[in-house]
């Protein structure tokens, strides 16, 4: 196949990209988008064959790992549990990251395949190229694993800080910017293989310092770091398919970050540095004098429902521990028989990913027009009768509006506590991920619900 | 004077920056996790370069050491593609709308 040839026939595959992007934007056809994004990676895989034309015993074996894969993630596709999606996505990004860091080793040490080249004496611009694509890969591979070791629990949540970090973290990337120099003045192999490993540190080194609910934009910008080692690649690769991708991968992330950076009213360096409430949590739980709170079970919970005529529902990252959608969406169901109106309300960072409310409540069968962003539904919590919130706690915080000195303030929240009534489910008292008291849990028209999400909410279905 | 090849691409890249941010600012925010698995299935479009890089090997020596670099990235990106664009295709297919007979 021509060069020519196939290098259009790339272009059109990144077009396809572009276009599956473009479907996101409404769900009906958000399904003729991903097709188009298949269409466009089979297009690129078969262009690849017939422009390295080698249908020789290697190509067979290409086959045979090409379907190993292939059958790996078709397997976790159909058996992972929506609940699990971040750690998912945190998993695959660290894939993308590994392979681009092979790719780069594999064209380093064969650059003849790849014309860039002979071993030793690989064209500048490809070795920085190259070199970029390797360290941003291998920083997006560690650093995924330790965003997807979090997620699934097997390292704590909780963020890792010893003193001096910041200081190590920005000499390690001066030694990655020196490393980068030197290798391209020598061409030492040593240097890229050093390069790697550090690149591998650094990652590890950025994600533990940040905390589980902070997950969101950690996700967001480890998928934008796997578009840029994409471009890094494609760059080397001279491939257009891989230069759009990434280019488009990597812009998505940032805007994701951004988006989720805003939701928590943070600037990303503020999150990247991680500690979130380390140092004002000590001062705020002091001097706290017991305040009553009022406490009911199912049946009060029921019966204040039953008569309401509007319910909003405020889901958040506890709803997606307890597993508590389905049961949410029958008790859903049955306020509906009651001619109850229910709407839910997305906090952008509830969860631990960008939308991750949004595919529970999908999953559990909740129609997608019923589920509101935080600006389209706040002005309604003062109109509407019951406020349910299910597994959210600092999005839903007043203070966030009054108190200057709160480490949260100026955070959009929802204006739960301008509802009739509010109905907390959550099991104790204890102080959200920001480690701040909820002064939504001592209000007048509060009434707690201490038990587990998913219990409580099957009992209150009882009761209706 | 005849202008560099990777000012083209160079260009390209910067205007995909410019698309990428137009486009996925439209997303709708209930969409943003397909958005993150479909964009990661895309990314994998690495597997060009696995794939190139595998096949560098000749007959007598498929498993050279640069193409079991590429042997090993394409079972990577492998799962990412298929993992990546069903997962995708997965949560899309639960986003119903409200049903009319009520």
């Amino acid at each position: 196949m021509s060069a020519n040839l196939s290098a259009t026939l790339y272009l059109i595959s990144g077009v396809l990209f572009i276009l599956a992007l473009r479907g996101l934007s409404s769900p009906e056809t958000s399904r003729q988008g991903n097709f188009f994004g298949i269409i466009g990676m089979i297009i690129a895989v078969v262009v690849t064959f017939l422009s390295v034309g080698n249908f020789t015993t290697g190509f067979i074996y290409v086959l045979i790992f090409l379907v190993i894969g292939g059958s790996i993630g078709a397997f976790i596709a159909y058996k992972i549990p929506m609940t699990a999606m971040p750690e998912l996505v945190a998993g695959f990004h660290s894939l993308v990251g590994l392979a681009a860091v092979f790719v780069a080793i594999s064209a380093f040490i064969n650059p003849e395949v790849f014309n860039l080249g002979t071993p030793g004496n690989i064209k500048l611009a490809s070795l920085i190229e190259m070199s970029i694509g390797a360290a941003v890969g291998a920083i997006t591979f560690s650093g995924s694993v330790i965003a997807f070791l979090k997620l699934q629990g097997i390292m704590s949540g909780a963020p890792i800080t010893f003193k001096g970090q910041h200081i190590l973290n920005a000499l390690i990337l001066i030694i990655i910017i020196i490393l980068t120099f030197y290798l391209c003045a020598t061409q030492s192999s040593n240097l890229f293989w050093i390069l790697i490993a550090v690149s591998f540190i650094i990652g590890f080194l950025i994600i533990i310092p940040i905390g589980g609910a902070d997950m969101p934009v950690v996700i967001s910008m480890l998928n934008s770091y796997s578009g840029w080692a994409a471009a890094g690649i494609g760059f080397t690769l001279e491939n257009t398919a891989l230069i759009i991708t990434g280019a488009l991968v990597g812009s998505s992330g940032a805007i994701l970050s951004y988006i989720m950076c805003k939701g928590m009213n943070r600037s990303f360096f503020n999150v990247i540095l991680g500690g979130f409430g380390a140092t004002e949590q000590s001062n705020s739980r002091q001097n706290k004098e017991q305040r009553p709170v009022k406490s009911g079970n199912a049946d009060d919970a029921a019966f204040l429902m039953k008569n309401a005529s509007s319910v909003i529902i405020v889901p958040g990252y506890g709803m997606a521990v307890a597993q508590a959608q389905h049961a949410l969406r029958e008790m859903v169901d049955k306020l509906k028989k009651n001619d109850i109106k229910v709407s839910y309300a997305i906090h952008p960072v509830a969860g631990r990913m960008p939308g991750h409310m949004n595919v529970l409540l999908a999953e559990a069968n909740v129609p997608y027009d019923e589920v509101f962003e935080l600006e389209e539904i706040n002005n309604d919590f003062a109109n509407a009768d019951v406020a349910f919130v299910i597994g959210a706690n600092d999005v839903t915080n007043p203070v966030a509006k009054t108190d200057p000195q709160s480490p949260i303030f100026g955070m959009p929240v929802l204006d739960v506590e301008k509802c009739k009534s509010v109905l907390f489910v959550k099991r104790s008292l204890s102080p959200g991920y920001a480690g701040i008291d909820n002064d939504l849990f001592y209000k007048e028209n509060t009434l707690m619900l201490f038990a587990d999400a998913k219990k409580m909410t099957e009992d209150i279905t009882k009761n209706l | 004077m005849e202008i560099d090849p990777f000012i083209f691409r160079l260009s390209i890249f910067i205007l995909t920056i410019f698309v990428g941010y137009y486009v996925v600012w439209s997303v709708t925010p209930s969409l943003h996790t397909p958005l993150m698995s479909v964009t990661n299935a895309i990314s994998s479009v690495i597997i060009v370069g696995a794939i190139i890089a595998a096949l560098s090997g000749n007959d007598g020596d498929i498993f050279s050491t640069s193409s079991i670099y590429g042997f090993l990235a394409i079972i990577l990106a492998a799962v990412n593609i298929f993992g990546g664009f069903l997962v995708t295709q997965r949560m899309l297919a639960m986003y119903k709308k409200k049903k009319k007979d009520k």
